[in-house]
């Protein structure tokens, strides 16, 4: 009887808005991945086909998030990082290299990038761990969350990815002032961080790759390389600067359709849509964002308990910190560090990692409209 | 669960905290909306025209192919600069005229630019119309640059075998990329006009050697002139193979076979290790890595000689009295004959209406196990085989790797025939019959194999049944870490024997080349212990061997191992057309072994000496 009222009131929490938000800017998504690949020889599945199955298992992941309960996956959120840590190690090792990081490991004819779901998995840890018990002090608070981030962190670092080694440490930065942190906790914060400096920037910028440093090199000082690793950022700002108001239409965009735009269908697709579609495309893009950021935020202001907040605030996180730093280091405002733009750019792990992720936040949602039992 | 551990205040805070984050959120938004209408609307316009003339042209970096070097260090395979001009049609003002002046210039046939230019492929991107351009030629055009926009030249690297025809069926050859292996998930990275091995260890060992391309990002005036070149993704070199051959004892080797067509195998049986493998007659892989004109494949293909066929492993031939080694082991085995019981010879073998002859006419008498090895006493092995049956010999031939690809890295390896019942069935749908299992006993008839089969199986005799995998590659040099990954032996199995038989056995192949059929392969240096073999060609002889035309004559085989004490070399030499192994092949495995043996004291480690080698820097530049 309890349990068929829940059942129907779960429906209820299937939001539509939240639903429709998602797949249109997955449509984004995918028109782009057309536009920018479509020219492309090879007897491989064309690009925006893979996508199109990605987007398939995504919504599976999606809908078993949605119908779970979240606290019982929180339960195996230490198992879960655990299992993470391993494919990260794993990848170390027996990895599938690409354009100098080894990131990848090859199942079959597919290839899974660990580093994605360790992002997720960072938010149930977190969120766990912060709701498990009243964590008090300043060592409870920040020191031990910070070594739980820290095993997964470097090895991503050591892939190297610096995007979601950047991503990992905003999850835990954003969960991190959302529990709160006390001014004398800050301070110390503060405190450490300025001693340790100058070895984390030796650690950081020695374990760099020499592409990521001339790319940072490229945005703090243009002048330093002009051809060189510039090159992305400069073709990157003339796409889409060239597509004005209006746009330059479907295909039009001849920066990629030229392929003078590397990875146009990857970290770079924001710069295909905005030649395609101009500004006002654009416009669009970014509201159909903020749409889907703010229910989001909605959900978690309106959680039930401390675990719901705090998985609803880690994704969203997760997703505004993507958002903002792809299309910022698109459009020529922070060095280019390889995110992937969530549910538009093409890549599998990102997209099914994203919307199952999206989901979790929806199951926080119908777990809030669920009677208590 | 529904409960808090947090203050009610602070839980109430995470409101107070999710509000800050929305206006957060939305200033943030507004910063990246500000840009891109400061990108798109106020700059726009500079932008598009920027867009509009982006005349650059991205053209891909070759990478530096792996280099191959012998199990010393020597190196047998690099890549040094050569010039190839490209043209960008969308450059081109006028197809003919440019077609016009580079056959003026340079006598490129005009035909041949046409089909190129008009071949299918983007606009945009750089095609190649010559490669390996002399630098005069190369210079020709670069003074005549400006008569000719959209013509580029490029300095590549070009594969380059400094030994010539030392070795080259075992390194292969490279060449553009065909339309078909385009097609194959396996070179899914490549483009048109990449270079892939097409042939030996080049071939078999392609993924490792062929590196990454990278680009570079060219900028073209109006005029499509060059102004500027921006490297935007340097190529990977591919990764260093070593080999396990000593290339001074593949040059013996191969200058022992001299104008002779035939193959000479020697490797390691303790390891697998193939330290020469020779095939005769070769060819020139520098030329083959070029582009060859029509006229000169046919040329090549059509030689009677066959050069690119790698007579060692893809060579199958009848193993003639070879064929008795396995044998012997199986009639000792299965104790059909005992190294004692003997067989007496008269010179011939009746059975049924056929008389199956003995090479000795006169016979051989009373013969041993022993004695019938050292003499190659046909009748002995008659009857024997006649004894146990096809199937029983099988069963021993398959065991020594006889019938199947031994898996040496090398493309297209022949498995050679080891018949059976069921194979006549399978094959050729017909009943095995009982005379041929007469044939098969001495190794003719269908009976078919590898001179690399017949070494490895010498091999695995000499080292009381234990047998690798031959193996060409021991080590492959990383480019990326710089680490050299060594690549350990592969046992292949043992022969379930007693070490008696092969004692009996190993004591008789010592007295082939003392006072048996093979004095001719006694060495003053080391003691050898090895078998003749003689491959008939034509069933019907008649008349005396200098009578009978070369092509017909038999093929001579000659298969050793030496020291017979502690074997460390085993070699198989066959001789096409050469008549009997004793007298054209025994010498050949002879003076292998000498070789050999008189190198090996400088060369104690294998692979452990690798890392004190001067690696001579590749040649080809990067870029």
């Amino acid at each position: 009887m309890i349990d068929r009222l829940t059942e129907h009131r779960g429906l209820d929490s299937f939001d539509i808005r939240y639903v429709a938000l998602i797949l249109a800017i997955l449509g984004i998504g995918v028109l782009s991945i057309y536009s920018v690949t479509h020219g492309q020889k090879g007897g491989m599945a064309p690009y925006y086909l893979k996508q199109l199955i990605w987007i398939g298992l995504g919504a599976v992941a999606f809908l078993v998030m949605w119908a779970s309960d979240y606290h019982s996956l929180a339960r195996f959120a230490y198992p879960a990082y655990a299992l993470i840590l391993l494919m990260l190690v794993f990848v170390l090792f027996e990895g599938r290299t690409s354009k100098g990081a080894q990131r990848w490991i090859a199942l079959g004819p597919f290839t899974f990038q660990p580093s994605e779901f360790a992002k997720l998995v960072l938010v149930l840890v977190l969120a766990h761990y912060y709701s498990k018990a009243p964590r008090v002090g300043w060592l409870q608070r920040v020191i031990v969350p910070g070594l739980l981030v820290l095993p997964g962190l470097l090895l991503i670092l050591k892939q190297p990815d610096l995007g979601s080694g950047l991503s990992f440490v905003a999850v835990y930065a954003a969960m991190l002032l959302m529990v709160g942190v006390r001014s004398k906790a800050l301070g110390f914060i503060l405190l450490f961080s300025i001693m340790l400096f100058p070895f984390a920037w030796e650690g950081v910028w020695g374990s760099l790759h020499d592409y990521q440093r001339q790319r940072i090199m490229a945005f703090v000082d243009p002048g330093y390389d002009p051809g060189g690793k510039g090159y992305h950022a400069l073709q990157s700002k003339i796409a889409i600067g060239s597509g004005e108001l209006l746009g330059k239409g479907l295909y039009g965009g001849t920066q990629s359709q030229l392929k003078f735009l590397p990875e146009g269908h990857t970290d770079f697709v924001f710069a295909v849509f905005a030649e395609e579609w101009g500004f006002l495309g654009v416009l669009v893009l970014l509201t159909l964002f903020v749409g889907l950021i703010w229910l989001s935020l909605e959900i978690a202001s309106k959680a039930k308990d401390q675990l719901g907040a705090l998985l609803a605030v880690g994704i969203v996180a997760m997703l505004c910190f993507c958002v903002v730093v792809n299309i910022g280091m698109t459009a020529g405002m922070f060095p280019i560090v390889g995110i992937p733009l969530p549910l538009v750019s093409y890549g599998g792990s990102a997209t099914i990692m994203t919307m199952a992720a999206l989901g979790l936040l929806l199951n926080v949602k119908r777990k809030r409209l669920s009677l208590f039992y | 669960m529904a409960t808090t551990h947090y203050p009610e205040a602070e839980f109430g805070d995470l409101h107070r905290r999710l509000f800050i984050l929305r206006v957060g959120l939305l200033l943030v938004v507004a910063l990246l909306g500000l840009r891109l209408w400061h990108l798109q609307i106020r700059e726009g316009p500079y932008y598009r025209d920027l867009s509009e003339n982006n005349r650059t042209r991205l053209v891909l970096l070759e990478p530096a192919r792996g280099l191959i070097y012998d199990r010393h260090g020597v190196l047998l395979a690099n890549n040094v600069p050569s010039f190839s001009l490209y043209v960008t049609l969308e450059d081109v003002k006028d197809r003919e005229v440019l077609i016009q002046q580079l056959s003026n210039l340079l006598g490129f046939d005009p035909a041949l630019v046409r089909k190129k230019m008009t071949a299918k492929g983007s606009k945009l991107l750089p095609r190649k119309i010559k490669d390996r351009m002399t630098l005069r030629d190369a210079m020709l055009v670069e003074s005549n640059r400006l008569d000719m926009p959209g013509v580029m030249i490029q300095v590549e690297s070009q594969r380059n075998y400094p030994g010539g025809v030392t070795a080259a069926h075992l390194l292969g050859y490279v060449g553009e990329i065909s339309a078909d292996q385009l097609e194959k998930p396996e070179f899914v990275d490549l483009h048109q006009g990449s270079i892939v091995g097409q042939y030996g260890v080049e071939k078999s060992y392609d993924r490792h050697m062929r590196g990454m391309a990278g680009q570079k990002n060219v900028e073209v005036d109006a005029l499509g002139h060059e102004k500027k070149a921006v490297v935007v993704e340097r190529p990977q070199a591919g990764n260093d193979l070593y080999l396990t051959i000593d290339v001074r004892l593949q040059k013996v080797a191969e200058d022992l076979l001299g104008g002779e067509y035939g193959a000479i195998v020697a490797l390691d049986p303790n390891s697998g290790d193939i330290l020469a493998m020779a095939s005769r007659p070769g060819f020139d892989p520098n030329v083959l890595s070029r582009e060859l004109t029509a006229k000169q494949w046919v040329e090549i293909v059509q030689d009677e000689g066959r050069p690119l066929n790698n007579r060692a492993s893809q060579g199958q031939y009848p193993p003639g009295s070879i064929f008795k080694i396995p044998m012997a082991v199986a009639a000792l085995e299965t104790k059909t004959m005992s190294p004692s019981s003997t067989v007496f010879c008269n010179g011939g073998y009746q059975f049924g209406k056929r008389l199956y002859h003995d090479w000795k006419a006169s016979g051989h008498g009373y013969v041993d196990l022993h004695n019938a090895l050292v003499h190659s006493c046909d009748v002995y092995f008659y009857t024997i085989g006649q004894r146990m049956g096809i199937d029983v010999m099988a069963e021993f031939g398959k065991d020594f790797g006889l019938g199947k690809a031994t898996g040496v890295e090398l493309p297209s390896e022949r498995t050679g025939i080891m018949p059976s019942t069921a194979w006549k069935q399978k094959a050729k749908n017909e009943q095995w019959l009982p005379g041929e299992t007469i044939s098969a006993a001495i190794g003719q008839g269908y009976v078919t194999v590898t001179p690399l089969q017949m070494a490895s199986l010498v091999g695995t005799v000499a080292n009381n049944g234990v047998s690798y995998r031959p193996r060409l590659v021991q080590a492959v040099m990383d480019r990326m870490s710089g680490n050299l990954q060594e690549l350990p032996a592969v046992p292949r199995g043992k022969i379930n024997a007693k070490p008696e038989t092969f004692r009996v056995i190993k004591d008789a192949l010592a007295d082939v080349v003392t006072k048996g059929t093979a004095t001719r392969a006694k060495s003053s240096m080391v003691t050898i212990g090895g078998k003749t073999g003689t491959a008939q060609v034509a069933a019907l002889r008649t008349g005396p061997e200098e009578n009978i035309p070369k092509k017909f004559r038999d093929h001579a085989w000659f298969v050793a191992f030496a020291p017979v004490e502690s074997p460390k070399i085993a070699v198989a030499v066959l001789a096409e057309h050469m008549g009997h192994g004793g007298a054209a092949a025994a010498p050949l495995a002879k003076e292998v072994i000498e070789t050999y043996m008189k190198l090996a004291p400088q060369v104690p480690a294998v692979t452990s000496d690798l890392s004190g080698v001067n690696r001579p820097e590749r040649s080809a530049k990067d870029s």
